[in-house]
């Protein structure tokens, strides 16, 4: 039996995720292996925009600062449970990607880039200048999701670091199969489509306005989630989250693993995720790593590693 | 009255720091269709390398000179090394080479200099200039005329001198100018040369004033990025009038507003502009090939 790359991606992502636990030596590793998780999910949502649709976003960022902020802020101002602020700030955060989408998405490349990029700065400044709801620069504390308890009630007892990496990791697997059914659907050819040309796209009769307005509200919702995970995991928040190079990482990670691929866009979460924690070593140099990285993968490997690579393994086996 | 005239005086100087920034994206921009986020870095170069070269005990006019010609021969670099080898890469891709340019650039200069905050001392002192009851700086009016200045030459260059001609033609088309005989990699190298002298040029001349370390590249960059856009990307006299637009818009909005949203200022007009103009007050509408 042959499986489907869908299920081949989801099992691979899926195994290593479970298995590589068996190698960590310490509780450190499960908090940077959720980081990854958390990052990789952002990612995977701008796999759809750039990889899918081939529309570029510089402001994520700022959804990721909607989902962050709203399980601080309404479990205190509303009195909603951190889970369901969560889903508040995925909807409030699907209804300003509507909204600002519209006309944005009118604009082409870098046009399309400063318009993005704007509306993230924006978001930011909102959430570090209103200090007294935000607590500004200094961040905010975020209540406990208090899912490690019920699972603690029901016998299953697990550390902090380790509750959270199985969360995030599982919440990771399902925004990825989400991400592959996307894919194969309809609205994924439609992207696809309109991605090679949206003139062609539009005659053969795409709604490409639609269309583009629907991946920028899916990715705004992946990265308003993993905003939310991040904060509930840290139990702490600060504007960062929503900040310039915060946008600028996530579509960094997305492009160096490969913006078309799912596994690729996660492989570069993972690299990018864990690059700094290996070069605290070299403090100094890790502004001059990172771009060095950067500015190398995107002249060598112009489809992202996990394409290239897959490439040439695929060419030599021929 | 006083206070708006303030006001105005002080959003001219920014904004001509930000055209200057603008006028450098858009020379590389029109040679090579990259929009250069590492242009900020040349700014701060410029502040960074004279100062330290003012403090190894060189003159003021010689250290900026050195800085103005190392920054250039930076900005070659970026060139040949990083977006020629790029060269038909898509946007996304050139955004994040040059992105990846501007930190490496930022990481090396923290470790060749330092992180600590500079300054040298401003070109024709520091008592202030009373103009109808509001005052100005002199650095601020060497900033004025320095971007004045390279918005005059850069004209000149680009409608009465042949090899100015030659860079529109190969920002027009690539290979039609190389088949009229125009050096195409000459007119790329001289491009950015010219882009990071300018940017080094805007650094040297605003330091006094605003002070520079190794992490002011950035903010520059996406100010001179949306003013750029505001004008219409690609056109230098875009690029001024965006530059002095957002400086004064910011100023205003500092003044009348609230000095924590002047930033968020100059965005919410550029989304505006965008969304009323997609090309910028400038810019030429453009057609789609299919």
């Amino acid at each position: 039996m042959r499986l489907s790359s869908k299920a081949t991606t989801l099992l691979i992502l899926a195994a290593v995720i479970a298995i590589a636990p068996v190698f960590f030596p310490s509780s450190y590793y499960f908090r940077v292996g959720s980081l990854i998780f958390v990052n990789g999910l952002a990612v995977t949502g701008l796999v759809i925009l750039i990889g899918y649709a081939g529309q570029i976003s510089l402001g994520h960022a700022g959804f990721a600062g909607i989902g962050a902020y709203a399980c601080a802020l309404a479990p205190v101002h509303l009195g909603l449970h951190p889970a369901l602020a969560a889903v508040l700030g995925a909807l409030l955060s699907a209804a300003i990607a509507f909204l600002v989408g519209r006309p944005i998405l009118r604009l082409k490349g870098y046009y399309l880039a400063v318009a993005s990029l704007g509306f993230g700065i924006l978001v930011s400044m909102v959430l570090s200048n209103e200090a007294q709801l935000t607590g500004g620069p200094d961040g905010m504390a975020v209540p406990e999701l208090g899912l490690r308890a019920v699972l603690k009630a029901i016998g299953i007892d697990l550390s902090n670091t380790e509750f959270w990496y199985a969360f995030s990791g599982l919440v990771l697997v399902i925004g990825a199969w989400l991400a592959l059914n996307l894919y194969h659907s309809p609205t994924g050819r439609a992207l696809r489509a309109l991605h090679g040309s949206e003139v062609a796209a539009r005659t053969v009769g795409v709604d490409v306005a639609h269309y583009k307005l629907v991946a920028f509200v899916i990715s705004a919702v992946y990265a308003s989630v993993s905003g939310s995970l991040l904060a509930l995991q840290n139990k702490f928040i600060t504007p960062d989250v929503a900040g310039f190079m915060h946008s600028i990482e996530m579509v960094t990670m997305a492009v160096l693993g490969g913006a078309g691929s799912v596994l690729g866009a996660i492989l570069g979460a993972a690299i990018l995720t864990t690059l700094p924690q290996v070069l605290t070593v070299f403090q100094q140099y890790e502004q001059l790593m990172l771009g060095l990285v950067m500015m190398l993968v995107m002249i060598f490997m112009r489809a992202g590693l996990l394409p290239s690579i897959a490439r040439r393994i695929r060419g030599r086996a021929e | 009255m006083p206070e708006l005239l303030q006001f105005l005086l002080s959003g001219i100087t920014v904004g001509a720091v930000y055209a200057l920034v603008a006028l450098g994206f858009t020379i590389i921009y029109n040679a090579s269709d990259v929009v250069n986020f590492a242009q900020g870095e040349f700014v701060m170069l410029g502040g960074m390398i004279t100062f330290f070269a003012h403090a190894a005990g060189l003159p003021l006019p010689l250290a900026a000179l050195i800085a103005i010609i190392v920054t250039a021969g930076i900005g070659v670099a970026l060139n040949k090394l990083a977006i020629e080898p790029a060269r038909g890469a898509p946007v996304v891709s050139l955004i994040i080479i040059t992105i990846g340019a501007s930190i490496f650039i930022r990481g090396a200069t923290q470790l060749v200099f330092d992180k600590q905050i500079h300054r040298f001392p401003a070109f024709s002192g520091d008592q202030p200039i009373l103009i109808g009851g509001a005052t100005i700086l002199p650095q601020s009016l060497w900033v004025i005329a320095g971007a004045l200045a390279v918005f005059v030459c850069l004209w000149l260059f680009f409608t009465r001198t042949l090899i100015g001609r030659a860079v529109l033609a190969t920002a027009n088309n690539r290979v039609a100018a190389q088949l009229v005989g125009i050096n195409t990699n000459y007119v790329m190298t001289l491009s950015f040369a010219m882009s990071a002298a300018i940017g080094a040029l805007a650094g040297v001349l605003v330091t006094p004033i605003t002070l520079t370390s190794y992490d002011v590249g950035l903010a520059l960059a996406l100010k001179g990025f949306a003013a750029a856009m505001l004008g219409g990307m690609g056109n230098p006299k875009g690029a001024l009038v965006g530059g002095l637009l957002l400086g004064i818009l910011e100023a205003m909005t500092a003044g009348y507003i609230s000095s924590q949203y002047k930033d968020a200022a100059a965005f919410v007009v550029i989304l505006a502009v965008l969304f009323a103009m997609p090309q910028g007050l400038f810019g030429r509408k453009s057609t789609d090939r299919v």
